[in-house]
């Protein structure tokens, strides 16, 4: 027997098993919480728009991505423009994925969350603060919304604004639509767009 | 991408690896304690490291001197608690039974050649860190690891098992 294998032999016989450090995890992820070390703490939650990534500072929600945005990208992303001080924390996002289901479930119209707005800025964060006012259900033009923001000639960056919204469903960019009557574009793609809008229809 | 990775990746990469270290050096009881005081110190310092550290090397630095205060907490403490290492239910495999005698004679090494296996076989850290790690020489680092594998060599049954190819040889 080499020395490697001895390695091997000692990797094997001193445990380090996932549901342990599940265990160790989520007590290191309370105890960074609870003494400020955390700066991000995320959770992910199964919908009909598939698989969402929650992500929230100090302040609030700060972000909500859609699976075919890349979560791991996602949170890098978040690493370089917040802090790479993230963990997964569930306790955190509770209160959001419980309204988020509530939500999907026909049950919730207006969401009572704090948002944190940092990753907006300029024109396209105020854009997205009057999207709220596009009532559950209803849905109102580009053109509309470029009103709404004191900036009628403003169409196109209205779609950018959108496109880029940091915080989709709970800022509802989904109810935008094109003035042709087409669903237009949606950073969860025109189908998880669509099937919302159906959802608020019918609910 | 130039950007530090999200901690939770360091944790889900290295967590492993810093659990058996912790429990190779303390024993499975205060394992936990200094894995968890590893990581939480690895997370208030980790803005401030640099991009290209070795992450597995600094883990060990930390969970090597979060160890020694957590040896040092019990010593203090003073309370009797069985070292028997918690392998859990007895293994039926033969191999099972293998492993929990040499976990034990892991556990009856001197701290620092303990500590010297547990770098380098565990962590997989050459020699140069794990001397930085312990504070002597490299050559001292070497030579506490040889003695306590030969230890181990002795105690543990498996290890004196013929070679089946002998085409590996022996490091030093």
């Amino acid at each position: 027997m080499t020395t490697d294998d001895l390695g091997r032999n000692l990797t094997r016989a001193i445990p380090a098993d996932a549901e342990h450090l599940s265990r160790l995890h989520d007590r290191l992820a309370a105890v960074a919480l609870a003494d400020g070390l955390l700066d991000i703490a995320y959770r992910t939650v199964d919908s009909p728009v598939g698989s969402l990534l929650l992500a929230a500072t100090d302040v609030g929600l700060v972000r909500v991505a859609f699976a075919s945005e890349g979560h791991e990208a996602v949170l890098q992303g978040l690493a370089e423009r917040i802090s790479p001080r993230i963990l997964r924390a569930r306790p955190r996002l509770d209160s959001v994925a419980r309204e988020l289901d509530e939500y999907f479930d026909g049950r919730r119209r207006t969401f009572d969350i704090t948002l944190d707005w940092r990753l907006s800025h300029g024109f396209r964060a105020t854009v997205l603060r009057h999207l709220p006012e596009i009532g559950y259900g209803q849905t109102a033009t580009y053109a509309a919304v470029a009103q709404l923001a004191d900036n009628p000639k403003a169409v196109r960056a209205v779609g950018t604004a959108c496109a880029t919204n940091p915080l989709p469903l709970v800022v509802p960019c989904h109810r935008v639509v094109r003035s042709d009557g087409g669903i237009g574009a949606y950073r969860g793609g025109a189908e998880a767009k669509r099937t919302l809008l159906t959802l608020e229809a019918s609910s | 991408m130039t950007g530090k990775k999200p901690f939770e990746t360091v944790v889900a990469a290295h967590g492993a690896t810093v659990l058996r270290v912790c429990r190779a050096v303390v024993g499975p009881i205060d394992a936990d304690d200094a894995w968890s005081e590893t990581f939480l110190s690895a997370m208030k310092a980790y803005e401030e490291l640099p991009v290209d550290a070795n992450l597995e090397a600094w883990l060990v630095t930390i969970a090597h001197r979060k160890a020694i205060d957590v040896t040092r907490a019990r010593s203090r403490r003073a309370i009797p608690v069985a070292e028997t290492p918690d392998t859990g239910t007895a293994p039926a495999a033969d191999s099972g039974d293998l492993d929990d005698v040499l976990v034990i004679a892991l556990a009856a090494l001197p701290a620092k050649q303990k500590q010297a296996v547990a770098y380098h076989y565990l962590a997989d850290l050459p020699y140069n860190d794990v001397a930085a790690i312990l504070g002597g020489s490299v050559e001292a680092a070497r030579r506490a690891a040889a003695d306590g594998i030969a230890t181990l060599r002795r105690n543990y049954p498996g290890l004196t098992a013929p070679r089946l190819t002998g085409s590996k040889g022996e490091p030093q």
